[in-house]
């Protein structure tokens, strides 16, 4: 949109024409600042330069061939996947410009997004390996470092088992490093490997998958132009998402769509709504029943939709009986008008998508919420569309691609579960026998009543999850079920303020015997609690100093380039993997089949080889046809998508493609599939993009009628709902050879294909299936009829394995509302994985204690622009600490006047756990509702009230320090994948 | 001629501050400078807009008007620079401006005043085009280069405009048009004494 002008030729090089006659020959912008000074006076500031020097190198380079290279990434913060377009110099990022060309960004950035050069000028990052050696910080080789890591490693597997070592990895990593994080895992024959998704999307990705298939966004945020409402429920897009509200500003006005927001406060994204509804922290479901009471009683549901797509509606219309108008604006606050206006409203004006967030994921019953609302979309017809889908945003640059390599503890890459065909299945991949992987794995002893496990069951046990590692280190030994408690953590890029109970957390690291924190920036890890010994500090580049391919929230996958070498004595994610892998005897063995190229201290294996490797097993997810030389293709033609379909243009390289061939992207590159821009998309070809629900919970499921006989449900679609030119008119099971020998399409298959199906399957040919054929051919042959290789079933709106099958309202563990936990309480205590998971224990005594007393104030947390997760990575970034100074707490001005708190004023923020407390300013703002306060959880440095700034090595702590929220946040775990609540507590706010 | 000028559309402002980073980053201003700032009014009400402000480059700017060494001048394309090496730091251009735009580094003691820095519409200032002694003294020179401020150019919504006013005025009416409201081109009549009609 906007103007070029050219007055003067384009030029480009003051920089490095005058820095091109420097004898050191590389200086970033930012030295060369230091010696002239911006605003010092002209001839001093010369002075500083050889100007015969410069003059002769302008005479020389000015114009814009002086060797300004641009290379392009994407950037590392949300999940948005906008390109950075970065100009280099002398390998010295120079130079940030807008990429017009990418159709996501179209140039735009938000506060993060154009301060990234930044990161790796790197005044506050690790500059080289440290120990801590009583209590004081020593520069260490990298040798040394991985030596005495190793060492370690091994002698806690020697004592303890390998169970007792986390590998906790990051959201950050490209998708080969993740992927190679989670093959390391399963060397070190442990299944105690996570990341990030655990805390923001866990909930989602099961809730998400149990309903149709996949744990992914269903759409894009370019799609969202084609909505004509957009309902947010715990999203505040324009802070977390804020390129986004590119896609959703501009769709809203020119279809003047709806915009619906539900939050507990008036967010900056609800201050661009049609609607602002204020709902209590933790009624999600109540919400959502509440408005499908409403689409129910007045018949708005889409009833062709259900018949032919979804099983199990009749159960959750019973359910949904129970949230008569006067019920839910109990539990929720929200009025009947209000609520029924915007059920009508996101039923009838269609397409209708609704997006969702942490808000929505971080609660004891965050995996209920989401399948609420997938209950929603389904109720209404609209998922599988342009334009409408569950558009779930998820947080950080790579959080989709990590989840999707199994950075999970229980998964292996691309979701093939934990089971033997899993193992067999990648151990093929791999090239190694599945036997090694059973070796590698402790026998579990029996303790606590739980019967003994072998080393194989052990293997096929999901690990213990990252928002509890403390209680797996702190628990008594036999509440823990595993081989030993925990006695180690390898941390790479992941903070250690982002879980609640961090008093509990701090006795957790007390207890560790190692500490690995491999970061560019230190984390909070380093700065909380007292070690004295056993910790290390591994500097890392960013993904900026690092080549591969990001997986952003719609499933693109984009390749990014390295821009420069990682910085100061930093390494990359791959070097350091191997490294240790090569140390602890099983370096040779995992990458065997990568490609070793030379790297800044070594041989390290290639993005490119390590992605070949996944194209060759990610079946199961459509992984496999995004090689390498797509996605580079891709991203050299970003300017040939279409912005709204994010099609290549007729005539393009990428004619067809769906811009980063979002997954899944079936078959062999060869097969030139272009990938899935929308789930379940029936209106296109299955070859073309198109798809249907993902049948995985069997084909009939056993209904009882009223009489007491039992008839059998289909779980397959029916009423003719299949994708464009299906030569199966019909719903249909997933493929396998069996059934391609009945359909008579096992002809189809070419003698390679077959050779390869008969290598796998042994005598049990008709057994191998879609996702572990290795050849494509069942894939590809699938495709040629038409058919979509995991079959076409029904959504399930009853998801039967789950806690809660039909999602109830449950009060939150630190309930506000006393009154009503004894209509709606939390589930009884349970084991969720490894440990105890004492829901009702925990409510009950908060009501017996009286706790909503003594603590009146819903705390809630939440995301700023300028920071992200953590926040030590951008706390440490001078452009966007000098925006956000301070640590706060938004309090309502009632809230405040009763307290005597002044706006600006410090304040005492105590929990109701462990006598936590939290010294914050206070952010006295209608923002928040009566009795409601909210605080950002990117900040760490300060532990309730002292300042820990001393703890991190000189040099690398971040600008900005604060209390992080997670001091008094509380207990409360989800059911299904222990994500913790950090969304809804109890708080006292005092003045200090 | 083009006459260029700012235009933010606070019905798609949200306050990400990609302005004031992208600022920073371009023309390297240091801690304490902040050429560009978002200002929220409303914050937290039903209501709440945000505009992102730096200099508007009036078309009779009041600084130029006060200013006692006379440094300031006007571009052909009707950018508003000044002159770093007459500027005495007195602050008179901080008093007349009215969008708070003249920013002073503090160089001293008892609040003595550095030269006034200032949004220059990414065009450098008097030196040679593209000369190192620009950018140290005024940071980019966009123009020069064929490209516009680098705050509007990553602007996350598009919110802001940057280019010919006449250019910018028509997308903004179109928006307007378009999506059938619009809260005012805010700025806009002050710094250039014409309205946007609709």
């Amino acid at each position: 949109m906007l103007i070029k002008r050219k007055t003067a030729d384009v030029q480009r090089g003051r920089l490095q024409a005058a820095i091109a006659g420097l004898s050191s020959g590389v200086i970033d912008r930012r030295a060369f600042l230091r010696r002239s000074g911006l605003v010092a006076g002209g001839i001093a500031a010369a002075g500083a330069l050889q100007i015969g020097s410069v003059r002769k190198a302008e005479a020389a380079g000015l114009g814009p061939a002086t060797g300004t290279k641009i290379v392009k990434n994407i950037c590392t913060h949300c999940s948005v996947g906008c390109t950075v377009k970065a100009e280099v110099a002398n390998g010295v990022w120079v130079g940030q410009e807008p990429a017009w060309e990418s159709p996501i960004n179209r140039g735009s950035h938000c506060a993060k997004g154009a301060s990234v050069r930044e990161l790796v000028h790197g005044d506050r990052r690790i500059k080289y390996p440290m120990k801590l050696v009583d209590g004081q910080w020593q520069r260490i080789s990298w040798d040394v470092a991985i030596n005495e890591i190793g060492d370690k490693m091994m002698e806690i597997r020697g004592k303890s088992g390998a169970d007792s070592v986390y590998l906790l990895g990051s959201a950050k990593f490209s998708n080969e490093g993740a992927y190679l994080f989670r093959k390391f895992a399963a060397f070190w024959g442990t299944n105690n490997v996570d990341h990030q998704a655990r805390i923001c999307h866990s909930t989602t990705v099961a809730g998400v998958a149990n309903t149709w298939g996949y744990g992914a966004m269903t759409n894009s945020y370019n799609d969202i132009r084609n909505s004509k409402t957009i309902m947010f429920m715990g999203s505040n897009a324009a802070e977390a998402h804020p390129v986004s509200m590119q896609h959703i500003l501009s769709g809203k006005e020119l279809n003047r769509a709806n915009v619906i927001v539900f939050d507990p406060r008036l967010t900056r994204t609800a201050a661009h709504a049609t609607d602002y509804i204020r709902i209590r922290s933790g009624t999600d479901i109540a919400v959502i029943w509440g408005m499908m009471w409403h689409i129910f009683k007045n018949g708005w549901e889409d009833k062709e939709f259900l018949a032919a797509r979804v099983h199990g509606m009749d159960d959750v219309r019973k359910e949904v009986e129970k949230y008569d108008p006067k019920t839910v604006e109990d539990i929720t606050g929200v009025p009947e008008a209000q609520m029924k206006r915007a059920a009508e409203t996101f039923a009838k004006v269609k397409p209708a998508t609704f997006i969702w967030c942490m808000g929505v994921t971080q609660h004891s019953v965050g995996t209920a919420n989401v399948r609420a609302i997938c209950n929603l979309l389904l109720a209404t017809g609209n998922v599988g569309g342009m334009g409408n889908g569950a558009n779930i945003f998820r947080g950080h640059c790579n959080v989709q691609g990590a989840t999707d390599f199994g950075l999970d503890i229980s998964n292996l890459p691309c979701y093939y579960g934990l089971v033997e065909g899993a193992w067999r299945h990648w151990a093929r991949v791999w090239d190694v026998p599945y036997d090694y992987f059973v070796t590698r794995f402790d026998e579990v002893p029996a303790k606590g009543g739980r019967p003994a496990r072998t080393a194989k069951a052990n293997m096929e046990t999901s690990g213990h999850t990252s928002t509890r590692w403390f209680d797996a280190a702190n628990l008594p030994a036999e509440q823990v079920d595993q081989k030993d408690n925990l006695k180690a953590m390898f941390v790479m890029g992941h903070g250690g303020n982002t879980i609640p109970r961090m008093p509990d957390a701090v006795k957790g690291l007390e207890k560790l015997e190692l500490l690995v924190v491999a970061d560019p920036h230190p984390t909070n890890f380093v700065s909380l609690g007292g070690r004295k010994n056993g910790t290390y500090l591994l500097p890392i580049g960013t993904q900026f100093e690092c080549s591969g391919s990001r997986t952003c929230s719609n499933r693109s996958v984009q390749w990014g380039e390295k821009i420069v070498e990682p910085i100061f004595e930093a390494a990359s994610d791959y070097y350091v993997i191997y490294k240790l892998a090569q140390k602890l005897g099983f370096a040779a063995e995992m990458h065997k089949n990568f490609e070793m190229v030379q790297g800044k201290y070594g041989p390290e294996p290639s993005a490119e080889s390590i992605l070949k490797e996944i194209n060759r097993g990610g079946w199961s997810t459509g992984y496999t046809g995004q090689s390498p030389e797509r996605l580079k293709l891709h991203m050299q033609h970003q300017d040939k998508f279409d912005l709204v379909s994010l099609r290549g243009a007729k005539g393009s390289p990428v004619e067809n493609d769906f811009y980063g061939l979002p997954w899944p992207c079936w078959g062999t590159p060869e097969l030139k599939h272009p990938g899935t821009h929308i789930l379940y998309n029936t209106a296109l070809e299955a070859g073309n993009g198109g798809g249907t629900f993902r049948p995985r919970f069997g084909l009939t499921r056993e209904r009882t009628l009223a009489d007491g006989s039992k008839v059998n449900d289909t779980l397959l679609a029916e009423n003719g709902s299949y994708s464009l030119n299906s030569e199966i008119r019909d719903g249909y099971p997933e493929f396998t050879m069996g059934v391609l020998k009945k359909l008579g399409w096992d002809a189809d298959l070419t003698p390679q294909e077959l050779e390869t199906i008969t290598w796998i399957g042994g005598n049990a040919i008709d057994a191998v299936n879609w996702a572990n054929d290795l050849s494509g051919g069942i894939q590809r042959v699938a495709l040629k009829h038409g058919c979509v290789p995991y079959g076409n079933g029904k959504a399930r709106a009853n998801a039967w394995n789950l806690p809660d099958p039909v999602p109830t309202h449950r009060e939150p563990i630190y309930s506000p509302r006393v009154d009503l936990v004894a209509k709606w309480p939390a589930r009884p205590d349970e084991r969720t994985l490894r440990i105890p998971n004492l829901h009702t224990t925990v409510q009950k005594a908060a009501v017996e204690k009286g706790i909503a007393k003594s603590f009146p104030i819903v705390l809630t947390s939440g995301r700023l622009v300028e920071y992200e997760g953590g926040g030590e990575e951008t706390r440490s970034n001078r452009w966007l600490a000098e925006l956000q100074q301070d640590m706060f707490v938004e309090i309502n001005p009632a809230d405040a006047s009763a307290r005597g708190i002044k706006d600006g004023a410090f304040v005492w923020v105590s929990g109701p756990e462990n006598n936590s407390k939290a010294r914050v300013k206070a952010l006295v703002t209608e923002r928040v509702g009566k009795g409601v306060a909210f605080m950002p959880f990117h900040f760490g440095g300060f532990y309730q009230g002292t300042d820990q700034r001393g703890n991190y090595p000189k040099g690398t702590d971040p600008i900005v320090l604060g209390e992080s929220v997670n001091i008094v946040t509380t207990y409360g775990y989800d059911p299904v994948t222990a994500m913790h609540e950090g969304k809804v507590t109890l708080c006292q706010i005092a003045a200090a | 001629m083009a006459r260029m000028k700012f235009l933010c559309d606070a019905d798609r402002c949200i306050e990400c501050n990609a302005c004031v980073t992208a600022c920073k980053n371009e023309n390297e201003v240091p801690w304490g400078i902040n050429r560009r700032r978002v200002v929220t009014i409303n914050d937290g009400k039903p209501g709440e807009r945000s505009i992102s402000m730096a200099c508007m480059h009036c078309t009779d700017a009041p600084c130029m008007a006060v200013c006692p060494v006379d440094c300031f001048y006007n571009t052909a394309d009707g950018v508003v620079l000044h002159n770093k090496d007459l500027c005495i730091g007195c602050g008179y251009c901080f008093y007349a401006c009215p969008f708070g735009a003249p920013q002073y580094p503090k160089i001293g003691n008892f609040g003595t005043r550095g030269k006034m820095d200032k949004c220059t519409f990414c065009a450098g200032g008097p030196e040679a085009d593209l000369s190192p002694a620009e950018f140290q003294k005024y940071g980019s020179n966009r123009l020069a280069e064929g490209k516009l401020p680098l705050c509007a150019e990553m602007c996350s919504t598009k919110s802001l405009l940057a280019g010919d006013g006449e250019i910018i005025a028509q997308i903004y009416k179109e928006r307007v048009v378009k999506r059938g409201y619009g809260s005012g081109a805010w700025g806009w009549q002050t710094a250039y004494k014409e309205t946007i009609a609709i």
